[in-house]
């Protein structure tokens, strides 16, 4: 804002919050009535998956609850095992998240600090990848995976819990390491693009003078780099987390047992064979969208900050 | 090889720029700079870049050139891939002339893209600018608008399951149909089930949209606008022709955001039929032909082609924007 200005547009605001027109009521009648549609599916959903399917079997779905308990919610978390989606997906999203903010940090470290002569091409070429329909990638991709040779080192066991070292059919295919390794390498696309977004408008004097300083190239993307885009690794992170968990068509062509799906891929066998009925299936549905409803609450913010740094400068 | 781009302390000699490549290089002196960097500095600098350069090319680029490979083959994904496999043109006459779903999952990529770029993303545009002006509750209504943004499309498809479901769905039931025996299908009847599972996935996109435009007319200095108000400007005229130019590259990337949203849709129909019965769309025939039931790996790759050809067009012209504001 420029010095010159706010006073009189702040005067001009204040007055407009008094007065309530014709037209402002008639804005809000209109936002009001939006944000109502907008929410009813949800609400309608959280509403039938607190109805146990005797109330709604009874007096039909569009009718007074005569109970509301959690009973869909433990029916569908033991019988369709979702513990164990759950546990799949973490095991995905936590070293995927790391490894995409590790590379792409560097990568857009690299191409935006340096001067290199493929510096935009590469760049064109990340971002692009990401930008590709993943259908038009995925039958020879499925083929790599199908014919990549994996070391199998035994496994970590914990509970009912079996995670393979690296592998445990000898494959890229079906593996948990196969599904990070392709969020990873696509997610870098859209995380490049980001971060060396940001990273541009570091100064380049700062590297500059740690190199005549002495400091390793690492160093200085460690120590001065990545401290100052704490703020864009944060969103980063955020929208990454909600991108990979949201994940259903790789899990789904990449991952061929079940029981080794994330949580929004397994929905898809769940459905029919757990969730056979309409109260069922809202409970499970929001039992899968609870994760991204949380961060909706608590980092609403950042999860903007991701979104709006990779269309706008800086 | 690497070099730091910033022009000297020293000396701040002009700098210019390359045209095409987009690189700063600073006019003059170009040796000492490499000075700069050690030779381990330079290796580490070509691994951080060149790793997820190979990574990128091995398991996106290559998979995307050999789909075009493949499509000019009857490989079945079985075996090694022989010359005998090579059937030049073939699937792609099949795919025009006979297969009687393509046309249809064409058009209804189409309609999604129509209807998403007609209806949807200006609904996201026209609230985001509604929501930036200084209204009371801003911060609530964008709340609520933006919340299914971060839900999964397969989420979203279960959750409008409920609305649309025949005799138990909210829709029938609300509006009688359930009662007098006129039971609408509206994910099932395939006349009208690519445009329920569009509202749905507009629940998600209008959102979406409001949040990037919101975040572009911030972006947009405010002293513009005060000008346009001095100069006798009313809201809609500074609206029109102070605020729009200034945001077209924000424009472009919505204009493209959208048509990947449209090119990319699979999880939602996939969810509600697997992409049959009036839901199919380019990307549920590739998978469909090529990895779940079939194994026609070259006819599902010159459909995965068609798709390629199609999103090059928002692609480069997402690619030119960038490198004009970057150059």
């Amino acid at each position: 804002m420029s010095v010159a200005v706010p006073i009189p547009r702040r005067v001009a605001t204040a007055v407009g919050r008094r007065s309530l027109t014709p037209g402002r009521i008639a804005l809000h009648a209109f936002l009001i009535a939006v944000c109502a549609a907008w929410l009813f599916p949800l609400l309608w959903a959280i509403f039938t998956s607190l109805r146990p399917i005797s109330d709604t079997a009874h007096h039909g779905y569009l009718s007074w609850p005569s109970q509301l308990d959690f009973t869909n919610y433990i029916n569908v978390w033991s019988q369709a095992n979702l513990p164990y989606y759950y546990v799949n997906t973490l095991v995905i999203v936590v070293p995927g998240v790391l490894l995409t903010l590790l590379v792409s940090s560097m990568l857009a470290f690299a191409i935006s600090q340096f001067s290199w002569k493929f510096n935009l091409t590469v760049l064109m070429l990340f971002s692009a990848g990401n930008l590709l329909p993943p259908q038009v990638l995925v039958v020879p991709l499925y083929f790599i995976y199908t014919h990549t040779p994996i070391a199998m080192l035994g496994s970590i066991d914990i509970g009912s819990f079996s995670f393979a070292l690296f592998s445990d059919n000898n494959l890229l295919y079906d593996q948990y390491i196969g599904i990070m390794l392709i969020h990873i390498v696509f997610q870098t696309g859209f995380a490049t693009f980001v971060l060396s977004n940001y990273m541009k408008t570091i100064s380049k004097e700062i590297t500059e003078s740690a190199i005549v300083d002495g400091a390793h190239v690492l160093r200085i993307w460690w120590s001065i780099v990545l401290p100052l885009c704490r703020p864009a690794l944060a969103a980063m992170a955020t929208l990454l987390f909600t991108f990979i968990y949201n994940d259903f068509f790789w899990a789904l062509i990449l991952i061929s047992t079940g029981d080794k799906r994330p949580i929004t891929s397994a929905l898809n066998n769940l459905q029919g064979e757990f969730f056979v009925n309409n109260n069922l299936i809202a409970a499970g549905a929001m039992l899968v969208a609870i994760p991204p409803i949380l961060v909706y609450i608590f980092l609403q913010k950042q999860f903007i900050a991701g979104l709006t740094l990779g269309s706008t400068k800086g | 090889m690497a070099e730091t781009t910033s022009t000297t302390s020293v000396a701040p000699a002009p700098a210019v720029i390359k045209p095409g490549t987009g690189a700063l290089v600073a006019a003059g002196r170009p040796r000492r700079r490499y000075s700069l960097l050690t030779r381990h500095d330079k290796l580490l600098l070509t691994l951080m870049v060149g790793i997820p350069l190979l990574l990128d090319l091995i398991l996106i680029w290559g998979p995307a050139a050999a789909s075009v490979g493949f499509s000019f083959t009857n490989w079945s994904g079985i075996g090694a891939i022989s010359p005998g496999n090579f059937i030049g043109v073939k699937n792609y006459q099949n795919l025009f002339t006979s297969y009687i779903f393509f046309w249809p999952a064409l058009r209804h990529n189409l309609i999604w893209l129509a209807f998403l770029s007609l209806v949807s993303t200006p609904l996201g545009m026209f609230l985001a600018v509604l929501l930036d002006r200084e209204i009371r509750g801003t911060r609530v209504y964008q709340s609520v608008l933006f919340l299914p943004v971060v839900l999964s499309l397969a989420v979203v498809g279960f959750i409008w399951e409920l609305q649309y479901a025949p005799s138990e769905g909210f829709i029938n039931n609300a509006f009688g149909l359930v009662e007098s025996h006129r039971i609408i299908d509206w994910l099932g009847d395939e006349n009208i089930n690519l445009y329920a599972v569009l509202i749905a996935a507009s629940w998600r996109h209008v959102g979406y949209i409001m949040v990037l435009y919101l975040a572009g007319l911030k972006s947009v200095d405010p002293s513009l606008r005060e000008a346009a108000k001095v100069d006798g400007a009313n809201e809609r005229q500074t609206f029109f022709s102070v605020v729009l130019p200034v945001m077209a590259p924000i424009n472009i990337v919505i204009v493209v955001v959208t048509a990947i949203e449209s090119l990319r849709a699979f999880d939602i129909v996939y969810i509600i039929n697997r992409g049959k019965n009036g839901l199919e769309l380019l990307s549920t025939l590739i998978t469909n032909n090529s990895i779940s039931e079939a194994s026609l790996v070259g006819f599902g790759s010159a459909i995965a082609v068609v798709l390629l050809v199609i999103s090059l067009v928002p692609i480069v012209t997402f690619l030119s924007t960038v490198s004009r504001e970057r150059a």
